[in-house]
């Protein structure tokens, strides 16, 4: 894994925009992550946020800007050798394959780390065979830390909502990513979902050292987990500070037209 | 505390084997390799020796005793049936201290009176979420100073003084050993069997809790003696997912599989039982009613999913097999076709069936808590599971009477176990006395006076025994009351019927005084849910589904069938329900309208549902409500409902039978 040189920020975005035709998504946005930190993006719809993060897990490409992860630049690298450099990601809209089960949906998280050739893989022999078990166990510590042992075998399409997007962020950490992208986790869900949400993700980031960059739309949700708050607003980052100050941002207030006042 | 009952040969126990942990040592000798105890971790089933279960409970001791854990130390026990925590317990014993189970979903505020007044200084929790509950409750209660946890996950971060985990305190323990390497063998030396083994708070359906104390005597005896009856082998295997805090457990996961040998295998979690019931197969198995229904509406909500010719085979079979049941039971003779077709039904359904539910293994089942419908016991017996219905009390140590095998009865608890009478008082009060009864409740004479008259137990259950010796429970003799007219109304009685339908979850009848019964009801969300999707009834929640009109109608049926059976009934046929709402929550321990173990408590009931209960008596159709609602945190907040109330006929009664 990809845990290059420390003490610099794990992440840095320098000056990035994305356009499509016309339309500018991201304008010249800037923003750092230090390792280990808990960073929620917070903006009202189409301000980017989500494009901000296709473009850092290299789903999207800036047409101009920088993205380095863990000192190396890496701004023009495909999603899959993203993938490989450490950087994971769940989706706003679910994006499970529904027919098969919990524990194989997340084994596919471990694709990545996998390595053998095709015969023994068939024959599940010798270094094939240790392999499958070194992995499957490594999912079921996964599977132990979310507390999804009583799913494990149930088809992921027939799960309720709030269980599907659990079953996501199992599947990105068994990647055992350094860093950890979430868009939305806990859209949809009731509150109790978002208390267990809310704790998993902090669990994740103090059990694993995994640093976390999430997009949230609950700001009760976000003052409560995030150490550092990033406003998007049209495409521009208007603000950068810890939860407090953001809370007391007028700049922000404005944009998000009272929301924050509510909580 | 004097000992209570003495004489019989069951009670003389020799100094090598009249405390648990002594048990163990011996144990770890006799068979030290086989398995004790089972978990499944991560997906696979670990298996612990009685070997490693006593050096586990040893180590767990020294560390406890490097602590300054002092003879007489009341421990506060908290947690999912974990193997640590079972060696935990085994390991305060060890030291002369005394294990107070506490029930794992208790809201900070029960956790804390009962810690405050079994005065623990030590708690051995399972994880996190326990541990969090604890360090609030210590930060009132004083007297609690160490915090010992399994589970280290979330707990990093963690840096209040005296909290520890079991690892540590294993090591803390091997350290201790080096100083004091006779300290372990010393203190088991000194323990006797009339020492309290362990404190069991009941939650009672009236008041506070009461801390049941029961002795090393009280507990091998009975098990004992109930092993003996039962046949119990050292093969058997059991499932320990019930709370560690109910006596239940207790005999079975702790004090029978010591005193027997046997093996018991904790579940994964909570939710993953029913899996886990099958891949272990036990067979030894005790479930209350609920578990029995909730496995049974599981079969029928999949059987109404299969292809129409499969589910016309199933019900077939099933129906044979409930025939052939209730014609044995009932001592009736069994046709010839029957006798044909029940094999042809083990092959196609019951023995699958058995197999998935993971009751193929079964030697014996019992139900016990509640009196379980006939048609659920009719059930699981006609596949070929020879559940039994058992009555006991905390205060027995659990046994006071089984029914035998091949001496089942669809309405009687069965008899007496060695060593049990059993006595009616005037006032049709059920008493008896045992080797097993208690030594009174913890710090609380006057309720000790109350249960216990000259070594008999009062009960608190109406009965009688009948012609062949077998006791027959009726009611809660306190709840055993009259209506306006002065007809009798056994309300549990009637609940009881009401909650055999699979629809519904819980009754509370009314009548006392008034004119007519009465009830309050909870739709059972699984099986009226399924119900309702399979005739597109679209639902948002509970409160939504349960005033739905066509769940009303559901339910109305429901009540006039408990209504028919009531007409047949010649003391009770007066006692039919006459007007029901269904209530727009569910009856939840954390408000305190049942108790942990499901009991209704009426008192509590009537006070809080007063508004519903008067509209239920007025002629209005029906009511709006406000109800205070308690989260799992401890949290409260209101919610508000217009509830509908039913009328139903009533059935002419039939002139008994």
């Amino acid at each position: 894994m990809s845990r290059a040189e420390a003490g610099g920020p794990l992440l840095e975005v320098e000056g990035v925009s994305v356009r499509f035709g016309a339309l500018i998504a991201l304008n010249r946005v800037s923003l750092g992550v230090a390792r280990e930190e808990v960073v929620a993006i917070i903006g009202p719809n189409g301000a980017g946020k989500t494009t901000l993060l296709n473009a850092i897990s290299g789903f999207y490409h800036p047409y101009e800007g920088r993205i380095a992860f863990a000192g190396r630049d890496r701004t023009h690298l495909r999603p899959p050798d993203v993938a490989a450099l450490g950087i994971a990601r769940t989706f706003q809209n679910v994006a499970l394959f529904r027919g098969m089960s919990v524990l194989d949906n997340i084994m596919t998280g471990r694709l990545l780390k996998m390595r053998g050739s095709f015969l023994l893989e068939a024959l599940y022999w010798g270094p094939a065979r240790r392999q499958e078990l070194e992995h499957r166990a490594a999912v079921e510590r996964i599977i132990d830390f979310l507390e999804i042992q009583g799913i494990r075998k149930t088809p992921a399409g027939r799960l309720p909502y709030g269980l599907q997007k659990r079953v996501e962020l199992a599947r990105a950490l068994a990647a055992e990513p350094t860093l950890l992208l979430l868009d939305e986790p806990m859209a949809g869900m009731n509150v109790e979902e978002k208390e267990d949400m809310c704790r998993f993700i902090l669990d994740v980031n103090q059990e694993f050292g995994t640093t976390i960059v999430l997009i949230e739309h609950d700001m009760g949700v976000v003052m409560d987990i995030s150490d550092r708050v990033v406003v998007l607003d049209y495409g521009r980052k208007i603000a950068d500070a810890p939860p407090a100050e953001i809370r007391s941002d007028r700049a922000v207030l404005d944009a998000y037209l009272g929301v924050a006042h509510e909580s | 505390m004097e000992a209570v009952a003495k004489g019989t040969d069951a009670l003389a126990l020799d100094a090598e084997r009249d405390t648990f942990p002594k048990l163990v040592r011996l144990n770890a000798r006799r068979f030290g390799s086989k398995v004790a105890i089972r978990e499944k971790d991560l997906g696979i089933w670990r298996a612990y020796t009685w070997a490693q279960y006593f050096e586990e409970a040893r180590l767990i001791a020294l560390g406890l005793a490097s602590l300054g854990f002092a003879r007489g130390d009341r421990v506060a026990i908290v947690g999912d049936n974990r193997p640590r925590l079972y060696w935990a317990v085994a390991a305060v014993q060890a030291l002369g201290g005394v294990p107070v189970p506490i029930y794992q979903d208790s809201v900070e505020k029960e956790m804390e009176y009962i810690v405050d007044h079994a005065e623990a200084r030590f708690a051995v929790v399972e994880d996190q979420e326990q541990v969090d509950k604890l360090l609030g409750v210590r930060a009132r209660c004083r007297r609690l100073q160490h915090v010992l946890y399994d589970d280290p996950r979330g707990m990093r971060a963690y840096r209040e003084p005296g909290l520890a985990s079991l690892s540590e305190l294993r090591e803390l323990g091997k350290k201790f050993e080096v100083s004091h390497p006779t300290y372990f063998d010393d203190e088991v030396g000194r323990g006797t069997a009339d020492d309290i083994a362990i404190i069991c708070y009941t939650s009672g359906t009236t008041g506070t809790p009461k801390g049941a104390m029961l002795s090393h005597r009280n507990l091998i005896a009975t098990a004992r003696n109930a092993a003996q009856v039962e046949g119990l082998r050292e093969d058997e295997e059991v499932l320990s997912y019930l709370p560690m805090a109910w006596v239940g457990d207790h005999i079975f996961s702790y004090a029978q599989a010591i005193v027997v040998g046997f093996a018991i295998n904790c579940p994964e979690s909570a939710e993953t039982v029913l899996a886990d019931l099958k891949e272990i197969a036990p067979t030894y198995f005790f479930g209350p009613p609920r578990i029995w229904e909730s496995v049974l509406t599981g079969v029928m909500v999949r059987v109404e999913d299969a292809a129409r010719p499969k589910r016309a085979i199933v019900h077939f079979f099933l129906r044979l097999a409930q025939d052939i049941e209730r014609r044995r039971l009932g001592r009736q003779p069994i046709s010839l076709r029957q006798r044909l077709l029940y094999p042809l039904g083990s092959f196609l359904v019951y023995g699958p069936l058995k197999d998935n539910l993971g009751l193929s293994r079964v030697r014996r089942a019992y139900t016990a808590g509640e009196a379980i419908g006939p048609e659920i016991f009719l059930f699981f017996r006609g596949l070929g599971v020879n559940v039994k219905q058992l009555y006991g009390m905390t205060e027995a140590s659990v046994f006071v009477t089984i029914q035998r095998d091949g001496d089942v009865r669809l309405d009687t608890v069965g008899t007496p176990i060695t060593g049990v009478e059993i006595r009616i008082s005037n006032e049709g009060e059920v008493l008896f006395r045992s080797p097993g009864v208690f030594q009174g409740y913890a710090k609380n004479p006057e309720a000790t006076r109350q249960t216990l008259e000259g070594g008999w137990i009062r009960s608190g259950d109406a009965g009688f025994l009948d012609a062949d010796g077998h006791l027959k429970i009726i009611d809660r003799a306190k709840d055993v009351s009259r209506l306006a007219d002065g007809t009798m109304f056994a309300p549990k009685f009637l609940e009881n019927k009401l909650k055999f339908s699979p629809y519904v979850r819980e009754a509370v009848c009314i009548g006392q005084g008034r004119p007519c019964v009465t009830a309050l009801l909870n739709i059972d969300l699984i099986a009226v849910g399924s119900w309702a999707e399979r005739r597109n009834i679209a639902y948002t929640s509970y409160a939504d589904l349960a005033q739905k009109p066509e769940v009303y109608e559901l339910i109305h049926r429901e009540v006039e069938r408990v209504n028919r059976s009531l007409a047949e009934d010649a003391v009770l046929h007066a006692t039919q329900v006459r007007r029901f709402l269904i209530l727009h929550k569910e009856l939840d321990p954390d408000d305190e309208e049942i108790t942990r173990t499901r009991k209704v408590r009426r008192g509590f009931i009537a006070q809080k549902y007063a508004p519903l209960i008067e509209a239920l008596y007025s002629g209005r159709d029906h009511v709006q409500v406000e109800a205070k609602v308690t989260y799992e945190d401890g949290r409260t907040g209101t919610m508000r409902a217009d509830v509908k109330i039913r009328d139903v006929d009533l059935v002419a009664a039939q002139g008994g039978r």
